[in-house]
């Protein structure tokens, strides 16, 4: 007959065993070039059966038995605390003492804890102002519109419903830059008092980095002619100015003044209505 | 035969470890210490395994973060992949999407170990939370345990932080959204905002300075700062002991349970290679964060649908979630992301720090206390945590809303409707019915959740006033 206990132990050695052959699996695994799949079952295997052998060991071949620990209450005893007093005390006080150096030291020390504080301003050495360098594109009046391939646009490179990201030319994949520009029925055009003479044939262009938390707003849906940013689904509307129509974006994406120059190349006529992307504190 | 060989063996190598106590106890005198911490009790509940999952999680994470610190080339500068990977052959990428994508296919081993580490982190987090959890509806943070749970809950944001810039350094599609969220968040701080976002990413986004701070952050400074902590935290469990709860035996002055050595050196040990199972498991079969599929990289585009890691959804949903507000203060913009970005996890993580001292204002119980709380001593407490739990699910929920409203065939904006009206509403509703059935419960201390009946829920106010009267 075979006891509780005796079976434990037989489990215990199998599992053990059987992390030792896992074991070996896995530098045969491993010498063979290292197999993702099987190099993870090995892996898992090995420590399973670790896991088994250790639990089975646990709980059948240690003695049951609850033990009880004492807990030393916690203030400590009050002759262990008048003891600590006692030698706090010992020669005398040193700083209530000496008043005047200990706040001088005081002064000193905040002084360097304030001035160590300081080298995080180090952390941006590229940049003077950020609130400026926010509100700034290198869009500029008569910049040309390029694609992401720096080729120079003609309004008949849109076709009717299509989309194209744009830079100014030689700013290229510059991210605050970033513009799209879409094809409407210009009949449908409601833009807003001001901005009637923005748009070339229906050509329309807005900043394409959403006013939301600055996701480019890459899918443009034809049917109901919105701009829709695929982080958070905002939705705006292109044909009055991308006015947000949905989602959790609160401003209108900035448009660009487009125009056609002389050579019959579409170009910036101004910068953006407003500061792109997200918003931030200092943004007018 | 060979099992008596095997014994002797085995006898041998215990003498040769107490030989070794012997030398160390000669020049260290080690010997109270140790027999001190080989005899410390440990309370036989599953419930005290989790914090330990959460610690093993972190080994696991050491252990296989090192092997990748060894080929991840922390740099946004450009360079050719060249590895087996056949989708990106000869394509000019950032040196740390490029070295990400080398380690997953050309370092021996390296994907298991990738996947393994993302895998260890989910859990790692999720182990923590859990672990929280038993403690906050148990009482376990009471005094004199307040300092502890103070600790945990840095462990939880730093293991967070952590988590979400490891999650950001491979400079792939996904992760480079995720910063570039995260970097829209630190704008919309109000007067600081713009120096905090421009301070950490070197200037504007995406800037070149990012990948290489958050990873000197994820390999040293968060792990570092962790490990202290976790250091104190069980420097202080050490000192105070376990809690526990009660029982025939057991009280407020001592501990009962299993010893150090030998149970519950096993037990932890096949905790130990079990969560490794696991981990290893999952990094061997299951397939996460494929970077090689969400492709480098480009600020001129977004993918959908996109989720974080599970311990960053909350946040994304609450943004998601948010109706678009935004309003001014002395005609400076507060931006529609500053509520769910900042103030909701701000106020968050502020109550939970303070939660050990809003619970005596609740139940009016300030004494120190070693035995636990059944989950429902304190209707209130279940309540808040009910609602926690729900109100943070749903958000988590509503951070999948396009992926939600494609499951259901409906249009996303129904969905997030939806959702906006259900994250405020229904864990109130949970928190509600938690309250009533936990008093349910306090009023009738043997029975169970599931054996409860509709007459006990509705008399127990009854039921309560009876005892407390006939107990005074
Ligand atoms: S970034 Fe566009 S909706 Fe949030």
């Amino acid at each position: 007959m075979i006891t509780a206990r005796r079976r434990a132990e037989r489990g215990a050695a199998a599992a053990f065993g059987l992390t030792a052959v896992a074991g070996v699996f896995i530098g045969v695994v491993y010498v063979m070039g290292g197999n993702t799949a099987l190099l993870g079952i090995g892996l898992a295997v090995a420590f399973a059966s670790l896991a088994v052998g250790l639990a089975l060991w646990a709980q059948h071949l240690l003695p049951e038995r609850a033990y009880v620990e004492e807990r030393e209450p916690a203030p400590s005893p009050p002759r262990l605390r008048e003891a600590l007093a006692a030698e706090l005390n010992r020669d005398d006080r040193p700083l209530a003492q000496a008043p005047l150096p200990r706040r001088m030291l005081m002064l000193a020390l905040a002084v360097l804890a304030v001035v160590a504080v300081f080298p995080v301003r180090s952390l941006l050495f590229r940049v003077r102002d950020p609130a400026r360098a926010l509100a700034e594109t290198p869009w500029r009046a008569g910049a040309r519109v390029v694609d992401d391939t720096g080729r120079r646009l003609r309004p008949a490179d849109i076709p009717p419903g299509g989309m194209v990201t744009v830079y100014p030319d030689g700013h290229v994949g510059a991210a605050d830059a970033m513009a799209v520009l879409v094809r409407v029925d210009p009949a449908l055009l409601a833009l807003p008092a001001g901005r009637e003479g923005w748009n070339v044939d229906g050509l329309v262009c807005y900043s394409k980095l959403c006013t939301h938390a600055g996701c480019p707003v890459g899918l443009f849906v034809q049917t109901t002619s919105q701009l829709a940013c695929p982080c958070h689904q905002s939705a705006f509307d292109v044909l009055r100015g991308a006015v947000p129509v949905a989602g959790p974006a609160a401003r209108p994406l900035p448009q660009l003044p487009l125009g056609v120059g002389a050579d019959g190349l579409l170009v910036a006529r101004g910068g953006f209505t407003a500061p792109v992307g997200a918003g931030y504190w200092r943004r007018k | 035969m060979i099992a008596r060989w095997v014994r002797r063996k085995l006898e041998e190598k215990l003498r040769v470890s107490r030989w070794g106590l012997r030398k160390l106890d000669e020049r260290l005198r080690i010997a109270s210490v140790v027999r001190e911490a080989v005899a410390k009790v440990f309370p036989d509940h599953w419930s005290f395994m989790l914090g330990e999952i959460a610690l093993y999680a972190f080994v696991s994470l050491l252990l296989t973060g090192t092997f990748l610190a060894f080929f991840f080339d922390p740099s946004s500068g450009e360079r050719i992949y060249a590895g087996d990977y056949a989708g990106l052959h000869n394509s000019r990428v950032s040196a740390a999407y490029a070295s990400a994508v080398e380690l997953s296919f050309d370092v021996r081993g390296g994907l298991l170990v990738r996947q393994t580490h993302h895998w260890a982190a989910l859990i790692f987090v999720a182990a923590i939370v859990t672990h929280m959890l038993r403690n906050f509806f148990t009482g376990a943070f009471r005094r004199p345990r307040e300092l502890n749970w103070i600790i945990g809950v840095t462990l939880l944001v730093l293991a967070i932080a952590n988590g979400f810039a490891g999650y950001s350094l491979p400079d792939d599609l996904l992760s480079g959204t995720g910063l570039r969220i995260a970097n829209s968040i630190a704008l919309s701080m109000p007067i600081v905002g713009t120096w905090a976002a421009f301070l950490l990413f070197g200037g504007e986004f995406p800037g070149e300075s990012i990948i290489p701070r958050l990873y000197i952050l994820h390999v040293l400074l968060l792990p570092g700062l962790i490990a202290a902590l976790i250091g104190a935290h069980m420097g202080i469990l050490i000192r105070q002991k376990h809690t526990h709860f009660a029982g025939p035996g057991r009280n407020d002055h001592n501990v009962v349970g299993s010893k150090m050595w030998p149970t519950y050196a096993f037990r932890s040990f096949a905790l130990l290679s079990a969560l490794f199972a696991v981990t290893f498991a999952l990094g061997g079969l299951v397939q996460i964060n494929p970077v090689w599929l969400w492709g480098p990289f480009d600020p001129g585009t977004a993918s959908a649908p996109a989720q974080p890691d599970w311990f960053m959804g909350w946040l994304e949903g609450a943004l998601r979630l948010y109706p678009p507000i935004e309003f001014t203060v002395f005609g400076y913009l507060v931006p529609a992301p500053f509520v769910p970005g900042v103030l909701l996890p701000g106020l968050t993580f502020a109550i939970m720090y303070v939660w050990p001292w809003l619970d005596r204002l609740i139940t009016k119980d300030r004494a120190a206390h070693h035995l636990l709380d059944r989950p429902r001593h304190s209707p209130a407490r279940m309540a808040v945590g009910v609602w926690a739990l729900s109100f943070y699910g749903l958000l988590l929920l509503a951070g999948s809303d396009d992926v939600l409203a494609d499951l259901m065939g409906l249009p996303v904006l129904t969905v997030m409707k939806t959702m906006r009206i259900v994250v405020i509403v229904v864990p109130f509703l949970f928190a509600a019915a938690a309250y009533a059935l936990a008093r349910a419960l306090r009023a009738n201390p043997e029975q169970r959740l599931s054996g409860l009946r509709w007459k006990q829920i509705r008399k127990s106010d009854v039921v309560e006033e009876e005892t407390r009267h006939g107990g005074s």
